[in-house]
């Protein structure tokens, strides 16, 4: 670890709130995803087969 | 001899080409931007010395540059995808704008938070009415407008079409936002981090590469996303429509 000195609150909440950020945009895009596809799949299938 | 067919742009308007193309690409976007991202932020964290006036607060030039950069380019990516649904009504392209709102929206605040961070210790103060942060807070909140926007319009053209015009008008805020400092030349910002405005480096070696790699991390993270959230918007489309068509049943 390097050593930050009177900045490693700075620095460290920086990368830190990046992270928690990304992150969380990521997540919320996978399960909208999943969530999505899920609900297409069962009305695809309550559809049945298309002409 | 075959004949070479030109790809075109517009194919991409296809959603089942659309579809079938980003599933191709979206493995390899997804593997090169966490090497680029891995690299770049760990390179720069570990192993670049102090600056000799910032002392460790540079560390976190590493992840302001990159998002404040992608913070505009994603507004400017979803006016050029507004552009292309308003003049030539593909829905793919104004799904893709609405997918890149929430990235760029994430890449804009985390440029806020980790400047008024890098902000404090280095200009005594969290934040500024300075021009270029200012115009940055305006952007923030078009951003926020803008996701409210699709939200709120039921009709999905008609949300393509508001949504557009807001991002026309809210792209004089981004433009500001990168060329604040030459509109005014006053505020505590510096110029630009990474090009030479007067022939001269702006930024030492040790710290330039690393930030050029977590730059290229941060915008295949930005196409990987947007690829992503595209193909969920293409399926919610979808699904939409038939939902619609099973209630007129």
């Amino acid at each position: 670890m390097p050593e930050l000195g009177r900045y490693a609150f700075a620095v460290l909440t920086s990368y830190g709130a990046a992270l928690a950020l990304l992150s969380g945009l990521i997540v919320y895009s996978v399960l909208r995803a999943k969530r999505v596809l899920r609900q297409l799949r069962e009305a695809e299938a309550r559809r049945g087969p298309t002409q | 001899m075959p004949k070479l067919r030109a790809m075109s742009l517009w194919e991409y308007a296809n959603p089942r080409k659309f579809m079938a193309t980003s599933a191709a690409l979206l493995p390899w976007v997804i593997a090169l931007s966490a090497i680029c991202l891995g690299t770049g932020l760990i390179w720069g964290f570990f192993f670049t010395p102090d600056e000799r006036l910032q002392g460790a607060s540079v560390k976190i030039f590493y992840i302001h540059v990159p998002t404040a950069m992608m913070a505009i380019n994603a507004w400017a990516m979803m006016l050029v995808t507004s552009l292309i649904w308003l003049i030539r009504r593909h829905h793919v392209s104004a799904l893709a704008a609405k997918a890149a709102a929430p990235v760029g929206l994430v890449f804009t605040a985390i440029a806020l938070i980790t400047g008024a961070l890098w902000g404090q210790p280095t200009w005594g103060t969290w934040w500024e009415w300075d021009p270029r942060l200012t115009s940055f807070l305006i952007l923030f909140l078009f951003y926020l407008g803008y996701i409210a926007l699709w939200e709120a319009v039921e009709n999905p053209d008609s949300a393509a079409d508001l949504t557009s015009v807001l991002c026309l008008v809210g792209s004089v805020f981004a433009i500001v936002s990168r060329y604040a400092l030459l509109f005014w030349n006053q505020g505590l910002h510096q110029g630009w981090s990474i090009s030479a405005t007067d022939g001269e480096a702006p930024v030492a070696d040790v710290y330039w590469y690393p930030a050029m790699i977590s730059i290229a991390g941060f915008v295949l993270l930005f196409v990987a996303l947007v690829l992503f959230r595209t193909r969920t918007e293409i399926r919610a489309r979808r699904l939409k429509a038939l939902i619609t068509r099973e209630r007129m049943a």
